[in-house]
């Protein structure tokens, strides 16, 4: 019995140490990243592993006077957040009317929507630059936008519709009774209760499209356009030997993701995960 | 209600759906401008399959596509299947270790690549300084620039960002396993490896499914992680290029960097898309049919 417990306690301990050096393998690179950021070119040769002598912003300062990082940065804001805002409000109220009404196609028009998410809108581009190119959107905020929008869509309607099934038909009904309009009954019924299916939706797409780097790369060519991502790439080739601006750069890249992964972790696995039992 | 339907059918109609069929329309022209005008027929596709170079790069392409997939796909399964059973042990901070593990995942492939580029340098580079440490300077090599190292690390790299989500898949189906199961096993005396062989594994087959044809389709359309370790050309030699990287460079780049002109483009991201519905529907066909859809 008591080398039974001894046996247990080795693998745990066995266990608990692979987990930490999983970790520090990925926490490592990471601070890596940040600590480099502060050190001076010449820090980070004679000293690359220890921390920073003083966590001076002089190269994040540098970042935005040599490059338009301000704008880069405020772009990235534009397109992720009305991206976002439309599309919770275009699959709230198309899933509302798929979760809610009979009428023919309606398991069509669904699984309609929910293949587009496994669909790489990638192998489009070449049609959907013609088509900007004939919008006059080429080399605009919208044709980014609009792109980011489209890939949100399947992922909305999928947890979104799923959701609203799950309110109680009665709720509706005495809405409708009290002389509440169809649209009504959306707004006042329907949406408070959709809130945390709403954030899910929220915190789930925006990483792809705050991250993403192919439209942009293909559509913008614009310097006062330009998102995080292709900033990224462009200041990378121009600095690249500028160790502690490049690492600078990738770090503002990577702080609003990252604290908004910290700050709502609990919902992306949540939303990830149901994804992942139901799909 | 129409409009409330309306401009989700139309957004995705329009610039999703419909562009994929049109993509496959355009691979049958040709044109020097930027949307190809001249009917071909199946020209571009029988110069993608028989002609030089476009047929030694597509093959190329796929065979280091198949490598790479095996490679992450190998990596993201089994070490990932293993960190999900270790967090859903009774383990001190298990929350914190999967919390951590999905923390890469969120960043964007760009500067996960570009910071394993800089790890990886040799002026620099505190790879080669921790091998040294270690007492390992005999494996140092230039990893990125030697051929037979390059597309693995590359793997490796695209591994270590989104092992986060196949620790998530196989944890959220460990954690589905009805408590009374498991109780069950352990009062008939199921030890630890009973548990992993006649319980879990069995519960959790679907997610292998799931875990690797979303590799599958990201790694046949990767495109990001290419550019920012080896470049638009695929250094060394084309070494690392992918389906994603050699669609790119055939429609966007100039015919000095190899562009092939938007309609030869096309034909390549045709091919691309009928490889991964291949792989959906060889998925759908083994993991789907005995009811394990909804």
């Amino acid at each position: 019995m008591r080398k039974n417990i001894f046996l247990r306690r080795t693998v745990k301990t066995l266990l608990f140490s692979f987990l930490v050096i999983y970790s520090l393998s990925i926490l490592y690179p990471i601070l890596l990243m940040f600590l480099t950021s502060f050190k001076t070119t010449r820090e980070i040769f004679t000293n690359p592993f220890g921390l920073p002598a003083s966590f001076a912003f002089t190269s994040y300062i540098k970042l935005f006077t040599v490059s338009n990082y301000l704008t880069y940065f405020k772009n990235s804001i534009i397109v992720t957040l009305i991206s976002l805002l439309i599309i919770l409000v275009i699959t709230s109220t198309a899933s509302f009317v798929l979760a809610k009404y009979e009428f023919k196609w309606k398991n069509f028009l669904y699984l309609f929507f929910v293949v587009g998410m496994i669909i790489p809108i990638r192998l489009g581009t070449i049609s959907i630059l013609k088509l900007m190119i004939e919008m006059h959107a080429n080399d605009t905020l919208f044709s980014v936008m609009i792109v980011s929008i489209a890939v949100g869509i399947p992922f909305g309607v999928f947890i979104l519709t799923d959701f609203i099934k799950m309110i109680p038909e009665e709720l509706s009904a005495a809405a409708r009774v009290d002389g509440c309009s169809e649209p009504s009954i959306f707004r006042i019924v329907i949406i408070p209760l959709l809130r945390p299916a709403l954030a899910t939706v929220a915190i789930i797409n925006y990483i792809p499209i705050w991250n993403d780097f192919w439209f942009p790369l293909v559509f913008l060519k614009s310097d006062s356009v330009k998102t995080v991502p292709l900033a990224t790439a462009l200041l990378f080739g121009q600095y690249q030997t500028n160790y502690a601006l490049v690492f600078a750069v990738l770090s503002m890249a990577s702080i609003p993701v990252m604290l908004f992964y910290i700050l709502f972790s609990k919902h992306f696995v949540q939303g990830l995960s149901s994804g992942a039992l139901k799909g | 209600m129409v409009i409330f339907l309306l401009p989700a059918i139309l957004i995705y109609t329009v610039f999703l759906l419909l562009p994929i069929l049109d993509s496959m329309r355009l691979s049958f022209y040709s044109g020097k401008g930027l949307i190809p005008d001249k009917f071909v027929g199946f020209d571009n596709y029988v110069k993608l399959f028989t002609q030089f170079p476009f047929k030694e790069r597509m093959v190329n392409a796929f065979s280091n596509n198949i490598r790479f997939f095996f490679i992450v796909t190998l990596i993201q399964n089994i070490f990932g299947f293993f960190v999900a059973f270790f967090v859903t042990r009774k383990i001190i901070g298990k929350g914190f270790f999967r919390k951590i593990s999905f923390l890469p995942t969120t960043l964007s492939v760009l500067v996960v690549g570009f910071l394993f580029k800089l790890i990886l340098n040799p002026a620099w580079g505190i790879f080669d300084k921790i091998l040294t440490a270690i007492g390992l300077e005999s494996f140092i090599r230039p990893w990125l620039g030697d051929p037979l190292t390059a597309l693995p690390v590359l793997a490796i790299v695209v591994s270590w960002q989104f092992m986060g989500e196949s620790v998530l898949f196989y944890t959220a189906g460990i954690d589905a396993i009805p408590e009374e199961v498991t109780e069950a096993a352990l009062i008939d005396g199921a030890g630890p490896l009973q548990e992993l062989w006649h319980i879990i594994l069995p519960s959790v087959l679907p997610i292998i499914g799931i875990v690797t044809i979303l590799i599958f389709i990201g790694d046949f359309t990767q495109f990001d992680i290419v550019y920012a370790m080896s470049t638009t050309q695929a250094n060394p030699g084309f070494g690392t290029d992918l389906f994603g990287s050699l669609f790119y460079r055939a429609a966007f780049s100039t015919p000095v960097r190899g562009g092939w002109g938007m309609g030869m483009g096309a034909a390549v991201s045709t091919v691309m898309f009928f490889i991964v519905f291949s792989g959906v529907m060889l998925w759908l066909h083994f993991f789907k049919k005995n009811g394990v859809d909804k």
